[in-house]
């Protein structure tokens, strides 16, 4: 459950260069559902045990990328309690209208933070037609395909003054942080958020340029499913990027890939219970190695280097 | 096979006409791009082509290479397939010439 004015990351649209190619990626090895299309032909997919309309939306693009994530609000007060908090934080906001770019959704706030990432907040969203059972339910309905990933679980943000990002997303969202990463001079590098008892919702890394995504995580149920995510890359001939591996930092169980277009996911399993009374827990960017891939100790460069 | 010659350093490596070039590269570690998303989103592997006939399979990323950079050469290795051997030789990638100058990590 949310401790916070959000709940979660509900909503995220990808930009994609090969929609078919991306698509049936999505559907077949990660598992995804689709939802339907909307009228200018972007897709909209969720995951089998997500209850809300849809989670992700693929936009076809010439370039790769993040186009805004958007978080679900607890109600329709703390909404419009983010929306003068986020204007008395500094950023402008604008209305996307009910049933616009996204059917299924009510009408969301938007707005561009410090990173030069588009947020979005919202709290009304339909119900899925095909969501989980509710009456005497039982653990699926059919059987999840490929990776079986359970829903959307957090991002990894790159983009430049990530200390202001952190601060929005405490200030504003009430979210909390449970771990933090700081340069050898004392400034932010890295930073774990979440409004609930996962370790995040969202990352950010500080970086030069703006609005770049890292990677975008879906939840597995188990280790075993992680080494069956393992298989699918490797039948598929997915480029991998790290993993099966555990990270300290969360203490997630892990696999990095990169879909057809190019965006990285990461699929994901486990993690510690964050509680917002917790003490924080702090690395040192020297230890960053160990605190992102626990088994090796070192951190590779494609990891580091590259983002869409 | 046809052999993929990097022209700074004069070695070469052998790619098939159904692989891309930089799964080649990466593979026969003769070149010099290690790692990249393979799926012409990310920009790591931007290169220019100065010689030999090749094809685009996958989209390119516009905000790696422009239209224009295309008409002239420049390709995102993990796009292209060869038709003939190649000569390559490294074009000034935006992203990395960034992250070398202002990101270094721990
Ligand atoms: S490796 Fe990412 S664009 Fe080629
Ligand atoms: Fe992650």
């Amino acid at each position: 459950m949310g401790f916070c004015g959000t709940l979660r990351p509900g909503l995220v649209q990808l930009r994609v260069l090969d929609l078919d190619k991306t698509l049936d990626f999505y559907v077949n090895v990660l598992g995804l559902d689709e939802v339907g299309r909307t009228s200018d032909g972007r897709v909209m997919l969720k995951a089998y045990d997500e209850f809300d309309h849809h989670s992700l939306t693929l936009r076809k693009a010439n370039e790769a990328g993040l186009d805004f994530v958007a978080f679900k609000a607890i109600g329709p007060n703390t909404l419009e309690e983010i929306k003068e908090r986020t204007v008395a934080f500094g950023y402008q906001v604008t209305e996307k209208p009910a049933n616009s770019d996204q059917p299924g959704f009510g009408k969301r706030y938007s707005f561009k933070i410090s990173t030069g990432h588009t947020f979005d907040v919202y709290c009304d969203v339909d119900l899925a037609e095909k969501g989980p059972q509710i009456k005497n339910p039982d653990i699926w309905t059919t059987p999840p395909r490929g990776m079986r990933a359970q829903r959307l679980d957090h991002f990894l943000l790159y983009g430049p003054n990530i200390a202001e990002a952190e601060r929005f997303c405490e200030e504003v969202f009430g979210m909390f942080v449970p771990e933090i990463c700081n340069t050898e001079d004392g400034n932010r590098l890295a930073t774990w958020i979440t409004s609930s008892n996962k370790p995040h919702d969202l990352a950010f890394v500080e970086y030069p340029q703006p609005g770049k995504i890292h990677h975008l995580g879906f939840y597995l149920e188990d280790w075993h499913d992680v080494g069956n995510a393992a298989d699918w890359i490797a039948i598929n001939h997915l480029k991998l990027d790290i993993g099966p591996t555990r990270h300290a930092i969360t203490r997630g169980l892990s696999i990095y890939f990169w879909e057809p277009s190019g965006n990285r996911i990461e699929v994901y399993a486990g993690g510690y219970t964050a509680y917002p009374d917790n003490p924080q827990r702090v690395w040192d960017a020297a230890q960053l190695g160990r605190g992102l891939f626990y088994y090796s100790g070192e951190v590779i460069p494609s990891f580091l280097e590259i983002v869409t | 096979m046809f052999r993929v010659t990097v022209r700074e350093t004069g070695e070469w490596f052998p790619c098939g006409p159904d692989e891309c070039v930089l799964a080649a590269m990466i593979r026969s570690r003769r070149g010099p791009v290690a790692h990249g998303c393979c799926g012409g989103g990310c920009g790591v592997c931007r290169m220019q082509i100065d010689d030999g006939q090749y094809e685009k399979v996958k989209t390119m990323s516009r905000a790696h290479v422009s239209e224009t950079e295309e008409g002239a050469g420049i390709v995102l290795l993990c796009c292209v397939q060869p038709r003939s051997d190649l000569l390559i030789s490294k074009s000034d990638s935006a992203v990395l010439k960034s992250l070398k100058k202002d990101f270094a990590f721990g």
